[in-house]
């Protein structure tokens, strides 16, 4: 496997309006910074996991690379094409060659159409021309990679379980053989003994069809499993970047330590002796967040520099970056 | 004397396509001051045990079997009677708090009127010990946030809040229904913590429900794992993990992936779960067991202490063949 | 929470075992339709009253326009429902066969309710979805329009254009159709803005589909449970609109006629002990309605969404 650089994401910033009761037509909507300025790489044959808890931008930072949700500023090199500045017919092109999986196996299947309709909706939209015993071969062939017999075709979705449904949104994300999949909380809907033959399967179609993944979820065991990287993002912003074998064994910024800590180990000789981490607080308001950096109201290391300075992405150790003052 | 004794409990739904069998002869006890975990996947019948003790079932579903709390029968006792029972002895606290809070009162009116009801309190004496009850569960500035509606805070706040209220009556039991599903991983620390610090507090005995066995571990004494609406295994929660002896208890440990643990692939349970049209024939795991007899599909094992304290188990095969 | 799963799990044990062609929504939703008896029966009624407005003026004696110069002034004891005359159910003041004049009223109030209907369906759903889908500017435009529209009293304006283009047949499909689909597009605009934030309309934007398919393949599709019901729901609001133009005397043209048309006739002559004349075409039209609401009704619960 060749580790090319295949996709550069420089600054990207993404907002949201909000309106706020008692506004007026004319009212300068209040700004919500979901993405705020962040740069990463990604090269083919990785995984970037993407962690955070809810509201913490890793949904929009998915959706606004590939054009999904318009970002304010920002680049996306796509093998040093910028995504960001094509416009709708040219990025339609794009679109074949990076998938996405959905959180809700089920929602993100339309009830009104067959499994084979389902599956065969990209091969139809970019290859029209697509002969129809050719469609039924590819579709019947991807169905066997994902684990679904053949013969389901003219199923409808609601008469398939989850975890199947879920195989269905990944051979639909596979037909095109795109080079990047991004997976959006693809297991968190699912059962636990479900969850694993979903997370196997991904991993195992990584490796036979060389795919690079975007993995997105809130659970950091199930993220570190899969990924060759993980970013953690805290309120539109990266606080650190790394193998993930290095946030887990060693992670430098307070809020990644706070989470590691935080997740539950299956193993009660461990987890009843724990020393825990615990985020006093709430989440600050995304409307409202706070100056410099955005953790340091629930920080246990914060200073006065925290507040007037945003501390910046910086490399840490080979391969590590993290966003704080403090880290030594 | 237990606090809480189940026996034989099950729950039947009557519906347009026959009848469903939810939860078939659970058994189970609970000493006081004690937390029992009740694990099991999504259809396990873990949420609809406890909502058959506590007479919270559907219209059309039916349970039989025996429910006693210290010592007095409470399955299928009249609304009013299970209503004094559930203000002020047990208490149950759900998934999404919204769900038992009203939007349209503030939450000191709601806190205050369990208090005037039950206890006879008078109105201010009442706020007052609504906001120690609040201060109890750490939210901060409660003399403030008490006149605040439900939906100002925020989800790990709303669950506080829900947790306060279960607690305004002392109960001897509190029924905690997946607390902290729908909340982040550091929200569930706090949360998990606060719960495990009310029960040192005030001695309460806690059920949890959940299907996260990281929870579990840390947070429970025993541990009760169901599937297809029976009891799989029962033991301390320090030996179902050391040494699981049910299959299926073993297939969902090593399928859950560990932070602390560098696999590199996940061992998973194979097939789908069970179906709870079909008349429960047989273990309802056997259809997924790796190591399924002839016996496992005509006959349903029973519950059987194995040789160490207080660990039971439902299967035909032996636990020497497992390993 | 295993109660709403286990139609799920029943089937999903089915499908593993046999291979045959899936059970769609459709199919579910007419399946739950046969059960309900009220409706089954009122469309088996409907389905009567249409194959009687093609097939009954086989059997009649006298045809909708010729007069019966023996019944003329004299319908109250010479023009009674009878069989050996050949007037099943009597005739009118001008001697005309009421038989034959109810089926062809039926026919023209049935084409009127149902093309009326069609009208509106289809423009207001594609109208609808497209203005929830592209959300925004276009949006409120769209629906500012609609609002404009809805603000003109629907009868004044009907009764305007009758009065100011002549009666027809046409204009009044044209004044029916232009304001009948105003509704419609609303409820289906709204249904949209719930559809438009399900993860399979975001799946069908990732892939690349355009907004024209996305529309027609994702979003019709499944709003059409909701437009069939509000749509049998119309055919009798219809209906019941040409009803009251013709009662005024503005509807179809002599010696065409229509429900309303007759039962107006009827009832002005109800005082001539020609109660007939107002009863037959009245019982078309109460039963007709009756079957309209009842399988609306039918049909709203059984593509009632609850349980998917």
């Amino acid at each position: 496997m060749n580790h090319e650089t295949m996709m550069q994401v420089e600054n990207l910033k993404v907002h949201f309006d909000v309106s706020s009761e008692g506004d007026m037509l004319w009212t300068k909507r209040k700004k919500l910074q979901a993405v705020n300025g962040v740069s990463f790489e990604l090269k083919s044959g990785e995984t970037l996991g993407i962690v955070g808890e809810s509201g913490c931008g890793k949904s929009t930072l998915a959706r606004a690379i590939i054009s999904m949700v318009p970002a304010e500023t920002g680049r996306v090199l796509w093998f040093g094409k910028d995504l960001l500045a094509l416009n709708k017919t040219e990025m339609r092109k794009h679109r074949k060659e990076i998938q996405m999986i959905f959180q809700d196996p089920l929602a993100s299947l339309n009830p009104r159409m067959t499994i084979g309709e389902i599956i065969a909706e990209p091969l139809k939209t970019h290859y029209p021309k697509t002969s129809k015993a050719d469609i039924k071969a590819r579709v019947g062939d991807v169905m066997n990679k994902v684990g679904l017999l053949e013969n389901l075709i003219n199923r409808y979705p609601h008469e398939f379980s989850g975890g199947q449904c879920q195989r269905i949104g990944i051979a639909r994300a596979l037909i095109l053989k795109p080079k990047l999949i991004i997976c959006d909380e693809p297991v968190s809907a699912l059962d636990v003994s479900i969850q694993a033959q979903v997370i196997n399967l991904l991993m195992d179609l990584q490796k036979e069809m060389g795919l690079t993944l975007i993995f997105i979820a809130h659970d950091l065991s199930i993220v570190k499993h899969i990924s060759t990287k993980i970013m953690v993002l805290y309120m539109g912003n990266i606080v650190e970047l790394a193998k993930s074998e290095d946030i887990y064994n060693h992670p430098r910024h307070p809020y990644t330590q706070a989470l590691i800590s935080a997740v539950p180990i299956p193993d009660p000789k461990i987890e009843k002796n724990k020393d825990l981490i615990l985020i006093e607080g709430d989440l600050p308001s995304p409307i409202n967040p706070p100056s410099g950096c955005v953790f340091r109201t629930r920080c246990k290391k914060a200073q006065d520099i925290c507040s007037q300075e945003k501390p910046e992405l910086k490399k840490a150790a080979s391969s590590h970056e993290v966003a704080c003052h403090f880290n030594d | 004397m237990s606090l809480l004794e189940v026996n034989n409990l099950q729950v039947q739904f009557e519906t347009t396509d026959g009848i469903v069998s939810a939860v078939n002869n659970v058994s189970f006890s609970l000493e006081e001051g004690k937390i029992l975990a009740i694990v099991g996947e999504s259809g396990s019948g873990k949420s609809q045990t406890v909502f058959a003790m506590m007479g919270l079932l559907d219209q059309n579903g039916h349970a039989t079997g025996s429910v006693k709390f210290e010592d007095q029968e409470i399955l299928n006792l009249s609304i009013s009677e299970l209503n004094l029972i559930r203000s002020e002895k047990i208490a149950i606290i759900f998934q999404d708090p919204m769900t038992s809070l009203n939007p349209y009162m503030k939450v000191s009116a709601q806190m205050a009127e369990v208090l005037i009801h039950h206890k006879g309190l008078s109105k201010t004496d009442a706020i007052k010990q609504s906001i120690s009850m609040l201060d109890a569960v750490q939210i901060p500035d409660a003399r403030n946030l008490i006149r605040m509606y439900p939906h100002e805070f925020s989800g790990g706040m709303r669950q506080r809040v829900m947790i306060a209220m279960s607690l305004l009556c002392h109960p001897k039991l509190l029924i905690a229904d997946e607390p902290t599903t729908a909340l982040d991983v550091t929200v569930q620390a706090q949360i998990m913590h606060l719960l495990s610090d009310i029960q040192k507090e005030f001695g309460t005995s806690i059920i949890l429900i959940t299907h996260d066995l990281g929870v579990v571990a840390g947070n429970s004494d025993e541990t009760l794992v169901m599937y297809g609406g029976q009891v799989m295994e029962i033991a301390t929660t320090e030996l179902i993990y050391a040494s699981p002896t049910h299959p299926y208890t073993q297939g969902l440990m090593s399928a859950v992936p560990r932070l602390d643990d560098n696999a590199v692939k996940l061992k998973t349970i194979q097939g789908n779960p069970p179906d709870a049209m079909l008349d429960p024939v047989g273990c309802p795991f056997s259809p997924r067991c790796k190591f399924s007899k002839d016996i496992c599909s005509t006959h349903t094992p029973e519950l059987l202490e194995t040789g160490e304290n207080k660990h039971f188990r439902a299967c035909h095969v032996a636990f020497k063949e497992l390993l | 929470m295993i109660v709403a799963n286990k139609n799920k799990i029943k089937d999903m044990a089915e499908n593993l075992s046999d291979s045959g062609p899936g059970r769609s929504l459709w199919k579910d939703a007419r399946m739950r339709f046969m059960q309900n008896k009220a409706a089954t029966l009122s469309l088996f009624v409907l389905l009567v009253i249409v194959a009687f407005s093609f097939i009954g003026s086989h059997f009649a004696v006298w045809s909708y326009e010729r007069i019966d110069w023996n019944a003329v002034g004299s319908a109250a004891k010479v023009g009674m429902p009878s069989i050996e005359t050949g007037h099943y159910f009597g005739t009118d003041d001008l001697g005309r066969d009421i038989y034959s004049r109810v089926i062809q009223g039926t026919q023209i109030s049935l084409m009127v309710g149902i093309l009326g209907a069609t009208v509106a369906v289809v423009v207001g759903t594609l109208y609808g979805a497209t203005s929830g889908y592209l959300g925004g500017r276009t949006d409120q435009i769209m629906m500012r329009i609609v609002d404009i529209l809805m603000s003109i009293p629907y009868m004044f304006v009907l009764i305007l254009l009758l009065v100011v283009f002549g009666r027809s047949i046409i204009m009044l499909f044209v004044g029916i159709g232009l304001l009948s689909w105003l509704d419609m597009s609303r409820i289906v605009r709204g249904q949209t803005l719930n559809l438009k934030n399900k993860e399979f309309i975001e799946a069908a934007q990732a892939i690349g589909v355009s907004d024209y398919k996305i529309i027609m393949r994702h979003i019709v599709p499944n709003l059409l449970g909701i437009v069939a019901v509000y749509a049998t729901l119309l055919v009798p609001g219809i209906i019941l609109a040409e009803s009251f133009i013709s009662f005024l005397g503005l509807g179809v043209q002599e010696p065409l006629t229509s429900w309303g048309a007759l039962i107006k006739e009827g009832s002005n002559t109800i005082m001539y002990d020609t109660e007939w004349q107002l009863l037959f075409p009245l019982a078309f039209f109460v039963v007709s309605l009756f079957c309209f609401y009842f399988i609306g009704d039918g049909l709203r619960d059984a593509l009632d969404p609850k349980g998917r």
